[in-house]
């Protein structure tokens, strides 16, 4: 009897609780959705360039489903190379063809090799009499052949958890301000909303930076991610990433009420930013959907990230990045500002 | 008496929270230097109320003036003490960690603020435990020391609500011995209170029902006018109930 009515008043909690049905039901949906949506989009196409190559070799290579582009000087071809407009040149060396991996994605790598490799066979009796044919050289721009996936995802990962922790925590204790009634004392004294804000960002900013020497650090140092570029800008990206992820999250709490409320958050908002973050291809993500990914905070960081510690590149590469995280942060900063209105005007 | 001052100007206050009208047109004057108390039972719209005051909260329609300034305003904030219902403390802070944050927050700085810290603390009795964690409090101490934090600043209005909940007796007794101290020597307090008995210490009452001020005067005349021996009688003729 106890038991049933136990079961009875759960379900009964449970039924006026729309946040937690949705949770239950909405949320997993939109994920596998996502998830199906990533997985399922197109395959990806590699992009080649190619240097003086028989007319029927390219042909091959876009039947294939290569995008192929031609140049006419090497230093053309290695410049869109470096701006990854491409992943590959492909030339000839006399009858060996010589290809030049861009080579900063494992999974880049892998499918314009398997292209070539499966060209090479087929196009091997038209090339040369010989009975075998020669085996494609394969250097690369960036990285190594023995580059790992955690070396490419190294970068994304340490940015996806400076932004998921910072968040989580900021948020929940924006929130323990508000529910234990100290916020309502703070707007009581003369302290204005902006400045609460500032406060926050500022106080948890430094934890955040410990953070992000902590995990960069980590990652470099003891799991031995591939490092080319300074430590310097990784640690101000990482900085930035957190900052955004703190703004955020503060400002996400003002729609929560327990701290349970400010963990649905997470797949609405976190597990979507993971997706978009160039641990998956961003051009097999549907087309659709692909625009999702320039509102990703993540995205911006995870990028800015990989072009330093795995292409080893400068300011110039990161600048855009760094500033629209600075913007995105500046701009959750004002909207929380705005909501604090809900508790007090002035 | 050639007529007080009014310190507190409430002038035909509602307020409204989506569709529903919590406070109906409330006028109300609170003099210098007086304690009045807002009397009634939970959910009447005392918390509302006050907080309107105090300038938390804004009034949908109608005019609150404090020493002159219209409500809200942040100026005015430095003015005013006040303690909320829920103790509102940094539970992982020590009482002078507490203290030392809301002073700090009212401009008090250095020897001021620790002078400050050590009168406050003397006068709820607390001073022993000014290192501890506020985590460790009992109910009681929680109180006092929110009650502490909104005196800190030395405002010239205090508006607490319900101040005096879970405490015993002896301090409760205390406590108002300083209110009266407070108002003889200026300022102004506004209180909250259930309690019938505490009621009975305010210089003036009003009483709050269903989100309207059914009586205003003091207690003495309130009860005169209504016949009845307690405050308690008092409130149930206003209320309807003719005994």
């Amino acid at each position: 009897m106890r038991i049933q009515a136990l079961i009875i008043r759960i379900i009964r909690q449970f039924i006026r609780d729309k946040r937690s049905i949705a949770l239950l039901i909405v949320a997993p949906i939109i994920v596998l959705s996502l998830m199906y949506l990533v997985f399922n989009g197109d395959t990806y196409q590699p992009k080649l360039g190619t240097l003086q190559l028989p007319s029927a070799i390219s042909q091959s290579l876009s039947t294939n489903g290569a995008i192929v582009s031609t140049y006419d000087t090497v230093d053309e071809a290695e410049a869109a190379l470096a701006n990854q407009e491409i992943d590959a040149i492909i030339q000839l060396d006399g009858t060996t063809p010589h290809v030049k991996l861009e080579g900063s994605d494992p999974a880049r790598n892998r499918s314009v090799m398997m292209l070539v490799q499966k060209i090479m066979q087929e196009q091997a009796p038209a090339l040369s009499q010989a009975a075998q044919p020669p085996a494609p050289v394969f250097d690369y721009l960036y990285g190594a052949a023995d580059m790992s996936s955690f070396d490419n995802f190294g970068p994304v990962f340490i940015g996806l958890f400076a932004f998921f922790f910072v968040f989580l925590i900021a948020g929940v204790s924006f929130l323990k301000e508000r529910t234990s009634g100290t916020l309502e004392r703070l707007l009581a004294t003369p302290l204005r909303r902006w400045e609460i804000v500032v406060g926050y960002m500022v106080g948890f900013g430094i934890f955040t930076g410990l953070q992000a020497v902590l995990i960069a650090g980590y990652t470099i140092g003891v799991l031995g991610s591939l490092m080319v570029g300074s430590f310097w800008y990784v640690l101000l990206i990482m900085l930035l990433l957190s900052l955004t992820a703190l703004s955020f999250g503060t400002f996400l709490s003002t729609f929560a009420n327990s701290e349970f409320q400010m963990i649905q958050f997470i797949p609405i908002v976190i597990v979507p930013q993971v997706f978009f973050s160039g641990l998956f291809n961003i051009e097999s993500i549907s087309p659709w959907l692909r625009w999702l990914v320039h509102i990703t905070p993540l995205k911006y960081g995870a990028d800015a990230l990989r072009n330093v510690m795995i292409r080893g590149e400068g300011w110039g590469s990161i600048a855009i990045d760094v500033y629209v995280l600075l913007g995105l942060s500046l701009i959750f900063m004002a909207a929380n500002v705005l909501a604090l209105r809900k508790h007090r005007k002035i | 008496m050639s007529g007080p001052e009014a310190c507190i100007q409430i002038h035909d206050v509602y307020r409204t929270f989506k569709s529903n009208e919590v406070i109906h047109g409330v006028s109300l004057n609170v003099y210098n230097n007086e304690i009045f108390g807002l009397l009634g039972p939970s959910g009447s719209g005392k918390t509302t109320l006050v907080k309107m005051i105090a300038g938390i909260d804004e009034a949908t329609s109608g005019r609150i003036e404090v020493m002159g300034t219209q409500m809200p305003k942040l100026e005015m904030m430095k003015h005013i003490g006040y303690m909320a219902q829920s103790d509102a403390l940094y539970m992982e802070l020590s009482a002078k960690e507490n203290l030392e944050f809301f002073g700090s927050l009212f401009g008090l700085r250095r020897e001021k603020l620790k002078k400050r810290i050590h009168e406050v603390m003397e006068l709820v009795n607390l001073t022993s435990h000014l290192k501890r964690t506020v985590g460790h409090f009992s109910g009681g101490m929680k109180r006092r020391l929110s009650l502490a934090i909104a005196l800190l600043h030395e405002p010239e209005v205090l508006i607490l609500d319900e101040p005096t909940v879970g405490m015993d007796p002896v301090l409760r007794k205390s406590i108002w011995d300083e209110f009266d101290h407070l108002s003889a020597n200026g300022t102004t307090i506004v209180i909250t209170t259930h309690v019938m008995d505490e009621a009975d210490k305010c210089h003036r009452l009003g009483m709050v029902r269903e989100g309207s001020l059914i009586a205003v005067g003091t207690p003495d005349a309130l009860k005169e006018d209504t016949g009845s021996a307690t405050i308690e009688g008092a409130f149930l003729y206003y209320g309807g109930v003719r005994a």
